[in-house]
């Protein structure tokens, strides 16, 4: 790395420390949001995009198994999803 | 007595300290070693546990600790004369505060991180955790309701600071679009901010902005305290990368330029001193030098504010342990150099004795305008700026390290509240626990009076609170080290001289409030002297039972073993 580039990762590294546990709470309250819409027919709540949001079920496991752990539950709280059986 | 050598002579004995002292502490005390697990590479997370490269966490470190105490303090101390202030700063930085960050930095990497809270109970006992709440609490309270007062005054001095005051507000906003919206280099983004910043500071200074003396029959002052915790308010409820994320980066970039303008300027300006070293002649009113000096400089000398940040997110980042040397030690010197400059601007200042004299009117006058005009006036001198342009600089120096801690503050507050709330099986919304934080602030302000004074007249309330603060850990420190059979010395001396000033100081504080009848004063000091006379009798006990060889660093003993059978 030049001297320029190293100043930049430094500068950088400036900027964004000091909140960076800021940014990751916020970024995993959207993404519970996000889990929350993709997830709402299985929840019960009609979900008027989920022609969509369907698709996006397969990749989902990982993130709904650290998702119902954060939130205190053992186990997936949803028949279709046994992430963790 | 020449500015230049008492800047010359502060520099060279604080720089001693960490050269030789911060190598005794590190080798022989702490005995820091380059091969220890640090938190950050243990339980690295990529959030709170990240090593960090120890200049940009020095950086963090010293722009999170230095808010506008280290200037008010010594801005008002030398009232007593510049000598005692200098002292004060130099020796407390080099035997106490370096010693105090490092220690905290210390402590809290052999304990997986963990904040000087969560080390009391471990080892002063649960009822030490229970007594950090209340004094955090308070040192939120102080800090929120005394910055508004400080930002106040000087809006009203200074007039020609108030466009680049909320301008500065602006900047950042735009900062925080520029990087996040439109993903524009952040070393360009800086330049133009910084640019951008001392612009507004040029067109401040033509443009001066003042209130009408009463708005609606509320004086100029109260009306600016209002309006400030409004903004803190607000602030403290945004998304933090649209204000105050730009906004404390702004800040810390400026806190280099405005240190580096400061001590160029009073190299060239070549000032003598015109305040008396020692003075005799103080005004009425004043209370005596010992203890109150002690409490009212304490950013600059010690402060327990430090050991919060260095436990709290500090040590999480530290990538080797050696590293706490400079950045706790050094994180000292850089708050140390800044009190150094607030003492030099407020006495060399002023053209003669009867002008500092003048301004020195009463204890606790003067104080961060002192540091503004005195400032000024050397800046004029050094650097060819006009006074008021110079004045401008300090002032908006000054009101952005106040703003940027009063924001913060308001928003750690507001999460207080809110824990306070759990424990008692309340939900309180975002809304309302910022409301009730900028409300509890705003009655201590006016609670001695619609000018606001309650929220300075506190201020010595602060240093006490905050030297409590740092008792506390120093507590913690010398039961860590007697744990481990190492020397005390260092850590117990200071510990017991600081809290012997603060206990005779809130004495003394006790008896000027009975008599001024100021009942809130007086409450809030009988809370802060139960306190203090509960962290030396707990402190005592832990001390005596690990002289007894009671208790062991269980997590650090389990480590070491990890790491001999790694290399065996």
């Amino acid at each position: 790395m030049t001297w320029f580039e190293r100043f930049s990762a430094g500068l950088k590294e400036f900027y964004y420390g000091p909140y960076r546990q800021t940014f990751a709470r916020a970024k995993q309250e959207e993404d519970d949001l996000f889990m929350m819409l993709v997830l709402s027919e299985a929840l019960g709540v009609p979900n008027p995009a989920s022609y969509y949001t369907i698709e996006l079920l397969p990749v989902m496991y990982d993130r709904v198994h650290e998702w119902h752990t954060r939130m205190g539950l053992d186990r997936s709280p949803l028949d279709q999803f046994s992430c963790c059986c | 007595m020449n500015s230049v050598l008492l800047a010359v002579i502060g520099v060279a004995m604080i720089l001693a300290g960490y050269f030789l002292y911060s190598k005794y502490l590190a080798n022989r005390v702490y005995r820091l070693e380059p091969n220890f697990t640090t938190p950050s590479h243990e339980l690295t997370d990529g959030v709170d546990y990240v090593p960090t490269n120890k200049y940009v966490l020095w950086g963090h470190h010293f722009t999170s600790v230095a808010g506008a105490a280290p200037i008010v303090g010594p801005a008002v101390a030398v009232i007593w004369g510049w000598l005692p202030a200098f002292l004060w700063v130099t020796i407390g930085t080099i035997f106490m505060a370096g010693m105090h960050d490092m220690g905290a930095l210390w402590a809290s990497v052999r304990n997986k991180g963990k904040s000087i809270g969560a080390l009391s109970e471990r080892y002063i006992g649960a009822r030490g955790a229970n007594l950090f709440l209340v004094v955090i609490f308070l040192l939120l309270l102080m800090v929120n309701a005394a910055f508004a007062v400080v930002i106040a005054n000087l809006l009203i001095s200074t007039p020609t600071a108030v466009i680049p005051t909320w301008g500065a507000i602006v900047v950042a906003l735009l900062i925080g679009q520029a990087i996040y919206r439109f993903k524009w280099n952040l070393a360009a983004v800086s330049v133009v901010g910084v640019v951008a910043l001392y612009a507004l500071i040029l067109i401040g200074n033509s443009v001066p902005l003042s209130l009408p003396e009463t708005v609606m029959g509320i004086p100029d002052n109260a009306v600016w305290i209002i309006i400030l915790f409004v903004y803190a308010g607000i602030a403290s409820i945004l998304p933090v990368w649209l204000l105050l994320q730009p906004r404390d980066y702004i800040n810390g970039l400026q806190l280099f330029i405005g240190l580096g303008l400061l001590y160029g300027s009073v190299l060239l300006a070549g000032r003598d001193m015109v305040a008396p070293a020692f003075n005799s002649n103080v005004p009425e009113g004043t209370p005596s030098l010992v203890p109150l000096l002690f409490v009212t400089i304490a950013c600059g000398a010690i402060s327990g504010f430090h050991g919060m940040v260095a436990s709290g997110t500090s040590s999480k980042q530290l990538d080797k342990e050696t590293d706490a040397r400079f950045v706790g030690y050094f994180g000292a010197v850089g708050e140390g150099l800044l009190a150094l400059g607030a003492i030099i601007a407020t006495t060399a200042g002023f053209r003669t004795l009867a002008d500092w004299e003048s301004v020195y009117s009463a204890f606790n006058e003067g104080g961060v305008t002192a540091f503004v005009n005195g400032g000024g006036s050397i800046m004029n001198a050094g650097l060819g700026l006009s006074t008021t342009l110079s004045a401008t600089v300090l002032a908006t120096m000054a009101v952005l390290f106040a703003a940027t801690t009063m924001d913060t503050g308001v928003r750690l507050q507001r999460f207080v509240v809110q824990e306070a709330g759990e424990a008692m099986r309340l939900t309180v919304g975002k809304g309302a626990a910022t409301i009730i934080a900028v409300a509890v602030a705003l009655g201590l302000t006016f609670g001695a009076g619609l000018d606001g004074s309650g929220g300075l007249l506190i201020w010595p309330l602060f240093g006490t609170t905050n030297q409590l603060m740092a008792g506390l850990t120093l507590g913690i420190l010398a039961v860590m080290l007697l744990r481990r059979k190492r020397t005390i010395v260092p850590v117990v001396l200071p510990m017991i001289f600081l809290l012997a000033m603060t206990v005779y100081a809130l004495f003394v504080q006790l008896g000027t409030f009975y008599r001024d009848s100021n009942w809130l004063l007086l409450v809030l000091d009988l809370i802060i002297l139960v306190a203090a006379v509960w962290v030396i009798v707990e402190s005592i006990g832990a001390m005596n039972r690990a002289r007894q060889g009671e208790g062991a660093d269980d997590e650090e003993v389990e480590q070491a073993s990890t790491s001999q059978d790694r290399s065996s």
